[in-house]
């Protein structure tokens, strides 16, 4: 499918659904580049949700509280208030 | 009951992949670096915090020790935060398994009985005889600081986890004893319950304390060895 810009510059958001094959090829899979990616994408996270004027750490640890429940949910499913165990 | 104890302190796997690598590399997030010249309030707070640690540990350092600054500060950061971070309810607190600390223990004291052996090998080999000790104690009293030399790593490592482990095992048997108790009789729960509050209190002093001794003792001894 043709389009006027070309698919190399556009954000993820913007590449139609047939262009996706060319548009992942095109990434550079370079250590360096990746290592650009998980910056970006680190930073886009924490200017988002840490550096904010009010809150910040508190939610990143409240979603911490509810993903270590996960692991543990085995044991605890025991310890439920019920009649009969 | 009894096993029930000593779930919180197996290594956390979900659907059968190990997330306990995850656990441990969670607090550097909560830690960013600082970027500009005035940053927001938590990067602020811990460039004071840590400003002020190391001003106070490497001042009995001398050029030689103050090398180890960055793995002293690192060091203190890593446990009082994952200690901190274990006081959060289901969370999984890393150094409380033997391994780990262990894994943190032998390598920094190796490095500075090393250091100290390869710059200063004759006042090193010197620590093993205190001063004026009467002439026939002499072997017994090397042989005895030879252990208390090797001792020094196993120390470090089990006090840690000693401590932390011993931490929320209380808190959790309190905290059963209270939850029971609730249905038995109302004010025997609310002292427990007190208690409780009280441990806790005990429990992020402790967390601190716990990091600051670890650095603290790892600083001695390269204060020895330098």
């Amino acid at each position: 499918m043709a389009s006027v810009v070309p698919v190399k510059e556009k954000k993820l958001m913007d590449v139609k659904l047939g262009e996706l094959p060319s548009w992942i090829l095109m990434r550079d899979f370079t250590p360096k580049g990746t290592a650009g990616a998980f910056q970006r994408g680190y930073y886009r996270y924490h200017n988002k949700y840490v550096n904010v004027k009010r809150g910040g750490v508190a939610m990143v640890l409240a979603a911490y509280m509810l993903f270590s429940y996960c692991p543990c949910y085995k044991e605890l499913k025991h310890q439920r208030l019920c009649k009969y165990h | 009951m009894n096993e029930n104890l000593f779930t919180s302190f197996i290594t956390p796997t979900m659907v059968g992949i190990p997330v306990v690598l995850l656990i441990i590399m969670f607090p550097s997030i909560l830690f960013p670096s600082p970027s500009r010249l005035i940053d927001n309030r938590l990067v602020s707070i811990q460039q004071w915090l840590v400003r002020l640690t190391s001003k106070q540990m490497l001042s009995i350092h001398s050029h030689k020790g103050q090398t180890w600054a960055l793995m002293l500060m690192s060091l203190i950061l890593f446990i009082g935060s994952t200690n901190l971070l274990g006081l959060l309810p289901h969370s999984f607190t890393p150094t409380t398994q033997l391994s780990m600390n262990l894994g943190m223990a032998i390598p920094l004291w190796a490095g500075t009985v090393a250091t100290g052996f390869r710059y200063k090998t004759k006042a090193s080999l010197a620590h093993f005889l205190p001063q004026g000790t009467p002439f026939p104690l002499i072997p017994m009293l090397v042989i005895i600081e030879t252990i208390s030399l090797f001792i020094q790593p196993v120390a470090l490592a089990v006090r840690l986890t000693a401590n932390i482990t011993a931490g929320h095992l209380l808190i959790h048997l309190i905290g059963g004893a209270t939850l029971t108790l609730m249905s038995i009789s109302t004010i025997t729960a609310f002292i427990t319950f007190t208690v409780l509050v009280l441990l806790t209190i005990l429990e992020f002093a402790v967390a601190l304390i716990q990091a600051y001794v670890f650095t603290l003792l790892v600083s001695l001894y390269l204060h020895d060895n330098t």
